[in-house]
């Protein structure tokens, strides 16, 4: 309990010099939202500096990063001064509709990398192994950017999923298998992008550290013993080798906010990616502080997961 | 028999061909003591490999108990594997540093099946009693034992499935003196009560010309020499054997006029 405490505190303050950062980094970016309209003669210098002391952009900093931090407490995290409205309500359906798409990928990509790296690890060496590591390779060293436009160039040829977006128009119109079926249609090729980015790290982990256990001389024995190939993978190699594999569960957690930012942005997708390119654009600050605290929290989320599965699966950890 | 083992560049067309075992011709008399004897790198724990059929001969074939085991199909392998075990070297990494101690002297039952759970618990604490090891100890984890203590268990584990061959693959090296006289009493002991066969691999020529009947020894992949203990210490016919009871003493003198200086 102890440890639980300390490490909520721990995460409260990390949360807190980030934000600080935040601020302090998009102060010493050039320009601010109503820069634009200083351009536009039809407004005058006096109404820009009306509207930028009715959003409090003329006070000092510590100022504004006070406002902010009681806008936070309060639950609305700051106003997006494009949107007219809180933060919060804002980065809550992006998130969500970022959240569909990760998170589905990142499980997609774990469900593939496990059975297929237990079972090229075991046939170390062979050709089966080494035509996986050099697919491993050539993906790896293709940009996620390159994979996505390629998928689109054939989609944009053949019609046969919709080419960006997250639903069609009439979705409400459909049933609900209907909308499920368009929603995943729309899902396909996002999905598909993030797992083939995701899955050759995973792979090779995965692989890397089974083909390490299982040379270990307590595989030898348990094969002497005449276990069961099958047992042998999964009940005894897979938890020895799982450790490492945790440590990077819990960064695939810490990306799921903000590993699908690129792939969001060419396919159109309404998640957290392209209003943050808007928000950084257009230096609509509270909105990219908001979001960078986001994936800030699934940061630490993400290693917080990673240190309890480890103490759950891992009977040394508990002994300690 | 013959084992070679092949490694291709993924860059050339060149193969590194190791030649582990030429021609091995071992007979392993019953009941009886064999110690394998040669310098790093001769084969000696290949051959021991292909005795428990954790590799497979690429010529000739391992006869044991008048079957050809390595003709032998995955059942009829299931069948024969408890009969045939192995003791490595490394202690720390034979054991299974998530499992207890009672878990990992029930592996072997628990593998081949057939016993419910609190059978192989008890079962467990009367082996590790038989090694000399406590029973309240069963929840220890092998990181929680000394290194001595650790290849009680792994004899423990070998035993369990009552085997007639145990392969003891270095497994008195990196012990203490006397730890290792005590694993080896342990060892002498349980050879008489279940009427076990050993293959002792080692290079302490000095432990093999203690305890072993019959001595093996291994060059380059070829066995060159193998007679009784008094045929290979008192007259070793092959050049090598020679230079290994040589050296051995060489040390041997060497230890004992630095000894008397100090």
């Amino acid at each position: 309990m102890k440890y639980l405490e300390r490490r909520v505190i721990h995460a409260v303050l990390l949360l807190v010099g980030v934000s600080v950062l935040c601020f302090l980094f998009s102060d010493l970016a050039p320009g601010s939202f109503f820069d634009e309209m200083k351009l536009n003669p039809q407004i005058s210098a006096e109404t820009v500096a009306a509207l930028r002391s009715q959003y409090g952009l003329d006070q000092p900093l510590p100022v504004r990063y006070g406002r902010w931090v009681k806008s936070a407490v309060r639950g609305d995290w700051g106003y997006s001064l494009a949107y007219h409205s809180p933060v919060r309500s804002l980065l809550l359906v992006r998130a969500r509709n970022t959240l569909l798409l990760t998170a589905l990928a990142t499980l997609l990509a774990w469900l593939i990398a496990i059975p297929v790296g237990v079972w090229i690890a075991s046939r170390s060496g062979k050709w089966e192994d080494r035509l996986t590591l050099a697919g491993t390779s050539v993906l790896l060293s293709v940009p996620e950017l390159v994979v996505t436009l390629g998928l689109l160039y054939w989609v944009v040829r053949t019609h046969v999923l919709p080419a960006g977006g997250m639903i069609s128009v009439g979705f409400d119109e459909l049933g609900l298998w209907g909308k499920f079926r368009d929603l995943a249609a729309h899902l396909a090729i996002p999905v598909g992008v993030l797992v083939l980015a995701g899955l050759p790290v995973l792979l090779r982990h995965v692989r890397a550290s089974m083909v390490e256990v299982l040379k270990s001389p307590f595989m030898q024995a348990a094969r002497g013993h005449g276990i069961g190939r099958f047992r042998l993978l999964f009940r005894y190699a897979l938890p020895a080798a799982a450790n490492p594999l945790i440590s990077l569960l819990g960064l695939s957690v810490a990306g799921l906010l903000s590993g699908s930012l690129l792939v969001e942005v060419i396919m159109g997708w309404p998640g957290l990616g392209p209003l943050l390119l808007e928000a950084s654009v257009s230096r609509d600050i509270y909105v990219v502080v908001g979001a960078v605290m986001a994936s800030t929290f699934f940061m630490i989320l993400g290693s917080f997961l990673a240190d309890v599965m480890l103490v759950v699966i891992d009977p040394r950890v508990r002994v300690e | 028999m013959s084992k070679r083992y092949v490694q291709r560049s993924p860059f050339s067309r060149k193969k590194f061909v190791i030649d582990a075992l030429i021609d091995v011709d071992l007979e392993i008399a019953p009941k009886c003591m064999t110690a394998l004897v040669g310098e790093s790198g001769c084969g000696k724990s290949t051959l021991a490999s292909c005795l428990v059929m954790l590799e497979r001969p690429d010529r000739g074939g391992i006869w044991f108990e008048g079957n050809e085991v390595s003709r032998c199909d995955a059942a009829e392998l299931a069948v024969l594997r408890p009969r045939l075990q192995m003791v490595f070297q490394d202690s720390a990494g034979a054991l299974n540093p998530r499992f207890t101690a009672g878990q990992i002297v029930a592996e072997p039952l628990e593998i081949q099946g057939g016993e419910s759970a609190k059978n192989l618990r008890s079962r467990a604490g009367e082996l590790m009693e038989e090694v000399g090891l406590s029973a309240d100890w069963i929840d220890r984890r092998p990181l929680e034992f000394s290194g001595g203590q650790r290849q009680r268990l792994a004899i423990a584990r070998a035993i369990a499935l009552k085997p007639a061959f145990l392969v003891l693959d270095e497994s008195l090296s990196g012990l203490d003196l006397s730890t290792q006289a005590q694993i080896l009493n342990l060892l002498l002991d349980l050879k008489t009560v279940h009427s076990l066969t050993y293959l002792l691999i080692s290079h302490d020529l000095s432990l093999v010309g203690q305890i072993a009947e019959f001595v093996a020894v291994m060059h380059q992949g070829r066995i060159v020499e193998q007679g009784t203990r008094q045929e290979i210490f008192g007259q070793p016919q092959h050049a090598h054997t020679r230079d290994l009871l040589n050296s051995c003493r060489v040390m041997e003198s060497a230890f004992h006029t630095a000894g008397g200086r100090s």
